[in-house]
């Protein structure tokens, strides 16, 4: 106990350096504009503030509804999450429970492309959307995010881990491979799935290039893109709005984090990234 | 490897179509193609096009503007992922060594990880901003001139620190798992042996999280290479002038902006190589820590 209290000191000023600026956001979004823009920043809020809220999800910023905006963070967050999920147990499915001819070389394929984040192929992608007419459309602002090696990475040395005596059961019981997936593989994988879905969640609600480049619609604006717009135009800021819509930019992911962080802080350090 | 499989050719073809379809059409075209461009030359009007071998790759290592962000770029990586990682480090040790209040303390250290990296910037304008920062206000007020969006050291310095901060929570995470792998009986022995504080961590816990540090310099190298546009495109757009151009920005500037797709291409061939010399990298020293 005598140990502690240096600690508590260093911890806390961690703490404080990461919960500062989150509650200077905060606090912020509730003073009015004017007050903000002359420097008078306060750290307390202001309770008669909280209608800034209900002004920027209805009415947002250049007539873009922030409501409308977080439908499509969502929408991209939960499409890429369920997406990348599903078509990765079902190809490390394939690669780990059976052998077919050329599944070293399928396997190979897959693995390149986690050398080839999105930033680095920004526009040679970008054209290849615009031949495939995907441009401004939901399809093309999650479809070439879905596929990725790292979930096909660890559901493989998942479903590696599974016991051979667990596959004998259920072939000698006459289950086919479908019905073991179904029935076994999931269920077993699903502390894995919990934890994927976190992470991938968070990796898709915070998108910001892609985006940027392949939905000019402002109809399909994200939350992040649309926060970046409100600040680009410095001369007129609204900055208690641009608070406001911050602390519903990053609300729904550190929800999901906090409310999950016991299959999340492990799936990380098990997933390697 | 498994003994028991299923057997059969095609559902397993069936199984990994998807992916490969999706890897085909959005990574392999793709690379193919920035490979392709990169060897090819448009013209001012954008009319014809013709072939001009390694031209763009050599006109690139020899434009100073290109050299100069090769330099900032790396410079920027090593001061994002020292800084990232010692922050990270001396939580993670401090969380340890508490009784009391170590969920709480973790909870709110790895908050930041949700946090998108544009937002994050938002974040930090709120506190650095020279008119209404709380902090940006308080240098100005203390005789330090302060505006990181006119001054080139201060400009860079704010991207170094809205990175590092956002990145923080990911190494704290694997240095609490890393810390937490150290045998207790190694800890006693040294309790035993009189080590104790500085001491005992210079000489058995640093040296225990090296494979850690190691892993997590890979990927925080990374990180900062690629995934810290939105925070700069946010906070400084690149600027002043070029004072946070990175690579990353560079290709959207040169691509996006300026539509010079030849040299484009050519700076997203080399960043193609230089994520796969980092990821195997990574991959070889994994597979050396599996086989400790």
């Amino acid at each position: 106990m005598r140990i502690d209290w240096p600690a508590h000191v260093v911890l806390g000023l961690g703490v404080l350096l990461f919960a500062l600026p989150l509650w200077l956001v905060f606090a912020g979004s509730t003073q009015p504009a004017d007050v903000i823009a002359r420097g008078e920043l306060s750290l307390v809020p202001r309770l008669d503030g909280f209608g800034v809220y209900g002004d920027v999800l209805v009415n947002g910023n250049n007539g873009q509804p922030v409501w409308r905006m977080l439908l499509v963070s969502f929408g991209m967050a939960v499409a890429i999450a369920v997406g990348k999920i599903v078509i990765s147990v079902l190809s490390a499915f394939g690669i780990a429970f059976f052998r077919w001819p050329g599944r070293g070389l399928a396997f190979g394929v897959i693995f390149l492309t986690l050398m080839l984040p999105v930033e680095v192929r920004i526009i040679p992608t970008f054209s290849v959307m615009a031949g495939l007419g995907l441009i401004n459309s939901f399809t093309g602002l999650t479809l070439p995010l879905i596929a990725s090696a790292t979930a096909t990475l660890l559901f493989r040395q998942v479903f590696l881990a599974i016991p051979d005596e667990l596959v004998e059961a259920a072939r000698m019981d006459g289950a086919g491979p479908l019905r073991f997936l179904r029935d076994i593989l999931l269920p077993v994988s699903m502390a894995n799935l919990a934890a994927l879905f976190v992470i991938l969640f968070v990796y898709g609600w915070n998108q910001y290039l892609w985006p940027l480049l392949v939905a000019t619609d402002p109809k399909l604006d994200t939350v992040v893109i649309g926060i970046v717009k409100m600040i680009g135009t410095e001369a007129a800021v609204e900055w208690n709005r641009v608070m406001a819509t911050a602390v519903l930019a990053l609300l729904p992911p550190v929800a999901v984090v906090v409310l999950m962080q016991r299959w999340f802080v492990k799936g990380l350090s098990e997933s390697d990234k | 490897m498994r003994r028991t499989i299923f057997p059969g050719v095609g559902l397993p073809l069936l199984l990994v179509a998807p992916q490969l379809l999706l890897t085909a059409v959005f990574f392999l075209w793709p690379a193919g193609q920035a490979i392709w461009s990169s060897l090819q030359r448009q013209d001012a009007f954008g009319l014809r096009t013709e072939y001009v071998g390694f031209e763009n790759f050599s006109d690139l290592f020899a434009d100073p503007l290109y050299l100069e962000s090769v330099g900032r770029t790396a410079v920027f990586c090593v001061a994002v992922s020292v800084l990232a990682m010692g922050v990270a480090l001396i939580l993670a040790v401090f969380s340890d060594a508490v009784v009391r209040g170590k969920g709480v303390y973790r909870t709110l250290l790895i908050t930041p990880y949700a946090i998108a990296p544009a937002v994050a910037a938002v974040l930090w304008i709120i506190v650095l901003h020279p008119q209404i920062g709380l902090l940006g206000r308080w240098l100005n007020g203390h005789g330090v001139a302060w505006d990181y969006k006119l001054r080139d050291a201060q400009a860079f310095g704010v991207v170094v620190v809205a990175s590092a901060w956002k990145q923080v929570s990911y190494d704290f995470i694997f240095y609490v798992a890393g810390l937490q792998a150290i045998p207790r009986s190694v800890i006693e022995a040294a309790r035993i042996d009189g080590a104790r504080g500085w001491r005992r961590f210079r000489t058995i816990t640093l040296p225990l999280l090296m494979p850690t540090t190691f892993f997590l310099l890979v990927v925080n190298l990374v990180y900062a290479a690629f995934e810290t546009f939105g925070t700069i495109a946010a906070l400084t757009g690149g600027g002043p002038g070029k004072a946070t151009e990175t690579l990353v920005v560079k290709v959207y500037r040169d691509g996006v902006v300026n539509l010079d797709l030849g040299s484009s291409s050519a700076q997203s061939v080399v960043l193609m190589v230089a994520v796969v010399a980092l990821t195997m990298v990574q991959f070889r020293f994994l597979g050396r820590r599996r086989a400790d």
